[in-house]
């Protein structure tokens, strides 16, 4: 009846995903840039002391007799201690000229004095942070320039920046973590009303059009609105569609009473044969059209409640008795009597208007199949199943045609112009695999039909 | 017996009417809502007959009121609707019964009395001929105290019998009467009933006698 609707993706998933995924780049980025800064503030911190003990160092350089004197102040290199003892090297020029320290240090081309350096560079095979100044000192007839460089190994420094870092790392899984967790709770809190949504439609019976009038999120709000519209005319052209079979029975019921009536009455007064035979003849044929109606309607109406099983727990003791009770002058007409026995109590999950409809059908068949003074036994009983069992005293089944019988119903084809007990076992069967129940058709040892209905 | 037909369709009305004349009853019609009510209220039926879709209303209104009004008439109604939902609201409405258009005369007539009899309680008419007595609402009969078991066809020729005492009905009549139209009997199916009748009333005053030719006559010595 609907068309395959075809899924495409999540919006669960793809918000998720979308959220998680900008979480992991931003914990990235985040990562790299504390890590930046971590590192920066550490060299910042090695570089100041290199400055102090630069300082220091060329504040004991003085002249003294036009000779260069530096008197190396020892707090100059053990600022420097580290707790990784990092190797500290050094350098002082006088004029380009070594005084002291380690001639292969390189020396920053920069000529400006005042401003300390610092640069980074590799030397005895591993990174060395270096300060170099320079100095310019005036003596009593000559003017020198001092340069001092002063370098240290960075193995205290990776140290701090990598435990930096791990820290760094733990805090960005961290916030993935958080940031994953919270998108999860966005994702539903966002998807809920949605969800709400499509459950309240589902869990709606059949016949329930009303429109939607909860409270929906602006974006929902056209959607549900198109529903709503949609729903109210749905609503209509049912209604109208009902009124119409209703009002068409009616119409075309009432006339067919009225001739009914009136060759009912017309017989009772007539006696010549060939009069009689074709009054008869024309009540079998008003039988057999309001009969083929009403069936048709029936049928109608089972294929459409079959697609929208309208369940409630039935009591099918009681809904049998009540059908019995309503057979019952049908039954005496021909004098045949409807034996109940009911072994056990059945209750059952399923349509009420439905089951009823389909085990009327089954009655309906056995009575005008029944011989006059014949017994119609309906027996309820749970062993070995649950199970409703038909059965009367008539000619039974065709044994030939009894598969050929289901099979015909099964296929739901009513063909052959017998309209009476064709549609009325298609019934039965359609409302059997609506309520996932088995209708089997047998003929009993002693004669007569036999249908039962296992539930 | 008194009936009430609410019925707008003048026609199926006057069909209805002359059929349950011929059954020797007495019947009343209205054709609106408005008369229906102002009937039922000034007159005493044992039965109403009920359309559910009438010109200045719904039958189903006439069923409140009728029973808001503590009224135990019984009702059967007329129908059109052939769907089961509709059959179930007009029982759950207060209908007795229901027979859907068109109907047979035979099921109306076994709905009708199949009411009756569940309805009938106190006050009800007992014919008495000698040793034997008949309540006609209950469909009961008695023969010295003793409650006889009629089968269903016997009791409607012996009721159909009694209400024309002394007149001659025709085979070909009472297989009409007695039999529906889908059923192919030979008009010797009657001697069936009537020999199982004739054994029943025995012992009374009433007697079943045949008349060559021309058909069956109850009489009362």
């Amino acid at each position: 009846m609907t068309n395959k609707l075809q899924v495409s993706g999540s919006l669960r998933n793809r918000l998720m995903f979308t959220l998680i995924s900008g979480a992991a780049v931003l914990g990235i980025v985040l990562f790299f840039i504390v890590r930046g800064y971590a590192a920066q503030i550490a060299q910042n911190g090695q570089d100041d002391i290199l400055e102090a003990s630069l300082s220091s160092i060329l504040d004991a350089v003085v002249i003294q007799d036009g000779f260069v004197e530096v008197d190396f102040p020892y707090a100059s290199l053990s600022m420097l201690d580290t707790e990784l003892d990092d190797r500290v090297f050094y350098s002082i020029y006088n004029d380009g000229i070594l005084i002291s320290g380690y001639e292969d240090l390189p020396q920053t081309e920069k000529n400006n004095t005042d401003t300390n350096t610092f640069t980074t560079i590799k030397y005895k095979n591993t990174n060395v942070r270096m300060a170099s100044a320079k100095r310019t000192l005036i003596g009593e007839k000559e003017r020198i320039t001092i340069s001092v460089s002063i370098a240290q190994t960075q193995d205290a420094l990776s140290r701090t920046l990598n435990r930096i870092s791990k820290n760094v790392a733990l805090f960005g899984s961290g916030f993935f973590i958080l940031v994953t967790l919270l998108s999860y709770w966005a994702t539903a809190s966002t998807i809920s009303p949605l969800m709400r949504l499509a459950t309240s439609v589902t869990k709606r019976g059949p016949q329930d059009l009303s429109p939607f009038e909860k409270k929906v999120p602006s974006e929902m709000y056209p959607l549900v609105t198109s529903l709503n519209k949609l729903m109210t005319r749905l609503d209509l052209s049912l209604k109208q569609s009902e009124d119409f079979i209703a009002e068409a029975a009616h119409r075309v019921r009432t006339p067919l009473a009225t001739v009914r009536s009136y060759a009912d009455a017309t017989l009772q007064r007539v006696s010549k044969r060939e009069n009689r035979d074709a009054l008869r003849s024309m009540v079998r044929a008003i039988d057999e059209a309001s009969r083929a109606a009403s069936q048709l309607l029936d049928h109608a109406m089972i294929t459409f409640r079959t697609d929208n099983l309208q369940k409630e727990l039935i009591n099918l003791n009681a809904l049998i008795q009540n059908l019995i009770d309503n057979l019952e002058p049908i039954a005496e007409m021909k004098d045949i009597k409807l034996k109940l026995i009911q072994k056990d109590k059945i209750e059952l999950s399923g349509d009420f208007i439905l089951i009823q409809n389909a085990i009327r059908n089954i009655i309906d068949n056995a009575l005008k199949y029944s011989p006059d003074d014949g017994v119609i036994t309906v027996t309820i009983a749970t062993n070995p199943e649950p199970h409703l069992k038909i059965q009367d005293q008539g000619p039974g089944f065709p044994p030939e045609d009894l598969d050929n019988l289901k099979s015909r119903f099964k296929r739901g084809q009513n063909s052959n112009g017998i309209v009476g007990s064709g549609l009325g076992l298609t019934i039965a069967q359609d409302v059997a695999n609506a309520h996932e129940a088995k209708l089997t058709l047998s003929n009993h040892e002693k004669g007569g039909a036999c249908v039962t209905l296992l539930f | 017996m008194k009936y009430l037909l609410v019925e707008d369709n003048h026609e199926l009305a006057n069909a209805i009417c002359s059929r349950i004349k011929l059954d020797g009853h007495v019947i009343d019609h209205a054709d609106k809502l408005a008369d229906a009510i102002a009937y039922s209220e000034t007159g005493e039926y044992d039965l109403i007959l009920l359309d559910i879709m009438l010109p200045d209303g719904d039958g189903r209104n006439f069923l409140k009121h009728h029973r808001n009004l503590k009224k135990d008439t019984p009702v059967i109604v007329l129908t059109a609707r052939s769907q089961v939902s509709d059959r179930i609201s007009i029982l759950d409405l207060g209908a007795d019964d229901y027979v859907t258009k068109p109907f047979d005369h035979a099921e109306l007539d076994a709905r009708c009395r199949a009411v009756l009899r569940r309805k009938s309680g106190s006050s009800q008419q007992i014919l008495k001929f000698g040793n034997l007595t008949f309540s006609p609402l209950a469909g009961q009969l008695s023969i010295k105290g003793k409650i006889i078991n009629l089968r269903n066809r016997e009791l409607r020729l012996f009721e159909l019998l009694l209400n024309a005492r002394g007149q001659i009905f025709s085979k070909q009549k009472l297989v009409d009467r007695l039999f529906t139209y889908d059923e192919d009997v030979s008009d010797n199916a009657i001697e069936v009933y009537i020999g199982r009748l004739r054994k029943h009333l025995e012992n009374t005053s009433l007697k079943i006698s045949t008349h060559r030719g021309l058909g069956y006559r109850l009489d009362n010595d």
